[in-house]
């Protein structure tokens, strides 16, 4: 999995970390090649954030309070960012720590968590057939599942690459399904020029798509 | 006759149910005639199936908004 630039000529050690991150040994070569830019943050990874938050927190209310959380966390930390992942991996991080907290206080809340170590839910099955509990590989809900969830992960990061008034127009209109005169309204443009507007948006994301999923 | 231009526009109004029926029927007509239209079609068709089956989630404007001025203060 981990992706090697080799540079001939370049006899530096490699030292592996977690085995997908390598790093040289010296790190006067190292550069810094990601900056953070907080006052971005919002417009560019709101929304990325909040569908990952939603695909595992299905309250839309705490999903968003995380992702709030998150972008303090960030800031608060900013200074320990080595810039040697993209921002948004970095806070993705961070949610994913939230996200796991999240859990352990809701938890913590309903006072002692029970723990029930039966590996069958179904008390009143026959016998205990392991055999029965298997996952059935061809049953294809979990993995679409999965994979949808990456799709949209691949649609948003592609949503957060349009300019910025394509990407408003673009996620109000597909995602949030607010009508054409509603939007019209609201960002004072005329129905030609908003049709022309998603036309860009919808041939600029076909594209992204197709070199980041297909 | 319309034009190759007009023919996406109205496409993109089909993806959101917004066409009218004179502008299928034109749709339809133009796309009998131009491959790469009817090429292009299927492909924002496609678009939509795919945002439908991400099930993609946004926060409106005023929540980023109040985001970003919770964000400033804390600067």
């Amino acid at each position: 999995m981990a992706a090697l630039n080799y540079i001939p000529g370049n006899e530096k050690k490699l030292k592996v970390i977690k085995s997908n991150s390598i790093t040289f040994e010296d790190d006067t070569i190292r550069m810094a090649e990601h900056q953070l830019k907080p006052e971005k943050w919002v417009d560019l990874y709101a929304d990325y954030l909040f569908n990952y938050a939603i695909g595992r927190i299905s309250d839309a209310e705490v999903a968003k309070d995380l992702v709030q959380e998150t972008f303090m966390a960030g800031l608060k930390s900013a200074k320990n960012y080595k810039g040697d992942a993209a921002e948004r991996t970095w806070l993705i991080a961070i949610l994913k720590r939230k996200v796991i907290d999240h859990y352990r206080k809701i938890n913590s809340k309903k006072g002692k968590a029970e723990v029930r170590m039966n590996y069958s839910s179904q008390t009143d099955a026959e016998g205990d057939w392991l055999e029965e509990q298997v996952a059935d590989p061809f049953s294809s809900f979990e993995n679409s599942n999965i994979e949808n969830e990456e799709l949209g992960l691949a649609i948003q990061s592609c949503i957060a690459k349009l300019p910025k008034k394509q990407a408003l127009v673009f996620t109000m209109k597909t995602i949030q399904g607010v009508s054409t005169e509603d939007i019209c309204n609201e960002l004072d443009i005329n129905p030609s020029n908003l049709w022309v507007m998603i036309h860009r948006a919808r041939t600029a994301l076909m594209d992204c798509l197709n070199q980041n999923w297909f | 006759m319309i034009s190759c231009d007009k023919a996406a526009i109205i496409c993109n109004k089909a993806q959101y149910r917004e066409a009218t029926f004179m502008e299928k029927i034109k749709l339809r007509f133009h796309l009998f005639m131009c491959k790469t239209c009817s090429k292009a079609t299927k492909e924002n068709t496609q678009l939509t199936t795919l945002c439908q089956k991400a099930d993609l989630h946004s926060l409106t404007e005023q929540e980023k908004l109040k985001m970003k001025q919770m964000l400033d203060k804390r600067d």
